[in-house]
Formats: structure tokens, sequence, C-alpha cells
């Protein structure tokens, strides 16, 4: 049976590991890679690597810290930020990544989602959705959360799909950072919608969050700040997934 | 020594660690006069059956594996690697290398897709595989194999309710859906598992 996987999400900043709250007061953290290492020895079933860096020079740091993991870390990287076009998620996949999310510049020219599926495979082409609720549905933004779009995110998260996105990262601004539970309404709306595996993402503050969002229709649930700062472990988490008879590896 | 087979399908990294964390000697190669004379090669891959197959075409490497695998060398395949060592691909309706009698077709019938993340695969037939079986193994794919000889079929995975050849093996070809470089302690165990059978028939 498909288990429902549990995903730790680093930021990394010119290849390194950073935290911080809402990207302000960033502390270096280490080795991405050994952070990576880590968290799949402890069970993660994936890894998530968000680059909040900017800039030639830390694309190349961030570069040389995926072919590290590539090498080190035995299950499967996404990483994402900053994918500009075709060529960058191209030199990640050639790096190591298994999966490259784009957002921002998806949103500029949808056209890219349905060429990095062409040209790489749907599989490999996670599309990340930052969400706001808006106007009874929610509203696509773009720039790390900071420009509205206009666009609807159910609608975004249909086209993104039929452009031939093998996954969606859905991430609620509204719940982000809050560790009040994950925006369980637009984890539904958007799983309903679409027919691949649904990322859900922003807001758990322990494991029956996380279960929560699993048990509303997505097939991964992702944490930063609650794995990082010692709140829950995987098999915690994992525990309360089973618990709420829902299939996890353990 | 296990040659890679490189048609610029990407990320071969994690493969050269995972085979070289197991002791192997790697040379990962687009060279087909390598790849002809190699004795035990893996044909990876991630990606669109179609464009692989042209890749490996252009680089003459299709027949450079087609001529080893006549020769007796050991063919295994991983992922999209798999799908090609069969007949014929649904995707973009491609002929592939024909090692293996079957077709592959899309995944039509699951809630999701693609298929992706971690799931069981269960021993059948016996024999090949089985000390690492059974296991739960990370896949990401779209397409699945059906082959066309039962007994070519190895393990099988369930998705939503039915189940699906995710591992295969005919004489000295052998290929797996799933990617055991990526799947862990079990997956390292499975690729073991494989190069103990290439080594063993060798």
């Amino acid at each position: 049976m498909l288990r429902r996987r549990i995903i730790p999400c680093l930021d990394v900043r010119r290849g390194r590991l950073v935290k911080g709250v809402r990207f302000r007061d960033l502390r270096d953290c280490g080795d991405p890679v050994d952070a990576a290492a880590r968290y799949a020895d402890a069970g993660a079933d994936e890894i998530v690597w968000l680059n909040i860096s900017a800039g030639e020079e830390a694309w190349a740091e961030l570069l040389r810290a995926v072919e590290r993991a590539a090498r080190r870390v035995d299950v499967p990287l996404c990483v994402g930020g900053g994918v500009d076009g075709f060529e960058r998620a191209r030199e990640l996949l050639l790096a190591g990544a298994d999966k490259v999310s784009v957002n921002t510049a998806a949103l500029n020219r949808p056209e890219l989602v349905s060429e990095l599926a062409e040209r790489l495979g749907s599989q490999c082409v996670v599309v990340a959705i930052d969400a706001a609720r808006a106007n009874g549905s929610w509203e696509a933004h773009a720039s790390a959360g900071r420009r509205p779009t206009g666009r609807d995110a159910i609608a975004w998260s249909r086209e993104a799909v039929e452009r031939g996105a093998g996954e969606l990262l859905v991430t609620s601004i509204d719940a982000d950072g809050g560790h009040a539970g994950y925006d369980l309404d637009l984890v539904e709306a958007v799983a309903g919608a679409v027919r691949v595996p649904v990322v859900a993402s922003g807001g758990a503050g322990g494991p029956s969050d996380m279960a929560a969002a699993l048990a509303a229709g997505a097939q991964a649930a992702l944490a930063a700040s609650i794995f990082h700062d010692g709140d829950a472990t995987m098999a915690e988490v994992k525990q309360e997934v089973a618990a709420c008879g829902l299939p996890v590896r353990s | 020594m296990i040659t890679v087979v490189d048609y610029g399908a990407g990320n071969l990294r994690s493969l050269r660690a995972a085979l070289e964390r197991l002791g192997a000697a790697v040379d990962v190669t687009s060279d087909p006069v390598t790849v002809e004379r190699s004795r035990v090669m893996i044909v990876p891959g991630v990606g669109a059956a179609g464009p692989a197959m042209a890749r490996l075409q252009a680089a003459g490497l299709a027949a450079a594996i087609r001529s080893a695998a006549g020769n007796g060398a050991h063919v295994l395949g991983i992922c999209l690697g798999l799908q090609l060592l069969f007949d014929r691909s649904e995707e973009g309706d491609t002929e592939c290398l024909g090692l293996l009698p079957g077709a592959v077709r899309r995944i039509d019938w699951a809630g999701t897709v693609p298929h992706m993340g971690w799931n069981d695969v269960a021993p059948v037939n016996g024999g090949t595989l089985n000390d690492a079986l059974p296991a739960v193994c990370y896949f990401a794919h779209t397409y699945i194999a059906e082959p066309a000889e039962a007994g070519d079929v190895v393990a099988t995975t369930e998705l939503d309710g039915r189940p699906f050849a995710s591992a295969v093996a005919r004489g000295r070809v052998a290929a797996v859906q799933f990617h055991p470089e990526r799947s862990g302690p079990a997956g390292r165990a499975l690729l073991a598992a494989l190069l103990r059978r290439a080594d063993d028939a060798a």
C-alpha cells in the first residue's frame, strides 16, 4: 500500500542550513547535507530544500550542496527556490536532486511547467503554490508569498497539473509560522481538484496537525520548525498518523 | 566493474554513490564501445521513454546494449531503465530495447498519478531477490511494464487495489521499477541482491 509521506523542509542559504522566523533573524545552523542525512536516518520519507538566497554565487553553492547530498542521502531530495527557468531546473537534476519545485517562474510563465514536464518528465516537476485566503477561495502568491497575483489558487492548481506538474506543494500563507495547524480547507480543496499527489505545507504545530492534513487528502505533509526545534520526532509523527489509520513507512 | 550507461538522463550521482557504498567499482560512461564490452551494466533513467530511446539510439548505445546482452552481459534496469528493456512503450509510442517481452503502458486506474512515494515490493515466483524482499521502496513513475511472460515477474506492488510488476528478471536481464538508490536501507539490500544475482551467474 502506498504510504503517506512525512517531509522535513530545510531552508538553505548559500549552501548552508539556516533557521529563522519568516526568513528574518537567520542563524547558520550547519551543513544541510548533515541535517538531511540525519532526518533520512530518523525516517524522513523525503527531504525538501528551499533555497532562500539569490544570485549566481549562491546558486553555485547550492548546486555543490545538492551534489554532496546526492552522494550521502538515500531518500529522495526535492529542491526549490530560485528556479527561474528550464536551465536551473536541469542543473538541479543533474546535480542529483530527484525533483525540482517551481513557484514564481511558473506563475510568471505557465508554459515553463509544460516545458519541464515534456523535457524532464512529470515525476520530477513539483509546482509550489503559496496560497492565501481571499474572497471565499484562495489567491496564489508569488515571490515567497509577498506578491499577490490575482490568480485563484485552485484554478492555478488545475492548470499546473494539466501542464504536466507531477506533484503540488501547497503552502498556506495564512497558517504558515502559526503552529496552529494546516489550512485543511485548502488541502481538501486542492486535493479534490487534481489527481496528482498533494504535499500540505504551512502551520504544523505538532504530530496531530500533520495527521490531520493527511486525513484531509494530502499524500504528504511537510513541516520545518517542529522538527528543527525538536518539538516532534519523525517517529512521533508517524505513530500519530498510523494511529489515525493512515499507512506510513515505519 | 559495473558499467552505468550514461545517455544524458541525469542524476547518476546518487546511483553511483549507492553502488560504491556496496563496494562496487563503477564506470559511468556514454561510450558505446565500453558498453558493448561490459559484463554487468545498469540502464538507469528518469523522464520520458521517447526522448530516452532517441538519445540511446543517437549515441549508438541502444545497439551496444543489445549486442552486449546478446553476448551474455548482465543488464540491470532501474525505473525508466526497466521500461526501456521491454519491447514497446505506449509513452510516445516508442520502440524500446526488446530484451524483455512485453509492453509498457500508462497507469490509468489509480486515484493519483504519478505513483509517487514508498510502497510494498512483494516477492512472487520465489528465488531471485528474495533475500531482500519483502521491502518498502520509493517509486516515482507514471507508466508500468506488463511482461508478456508471467514467469518474468519477480515482485509486484499494489497501487489502489491493483498489482503491477515492480521487479522483473529473465535470464541475465533484471530490472526494478522503484529507485533502490533512494530507498534507504531496503533499497541498499535490493541493489546488493541485484549485483549478487549478476555475480552468481557470471
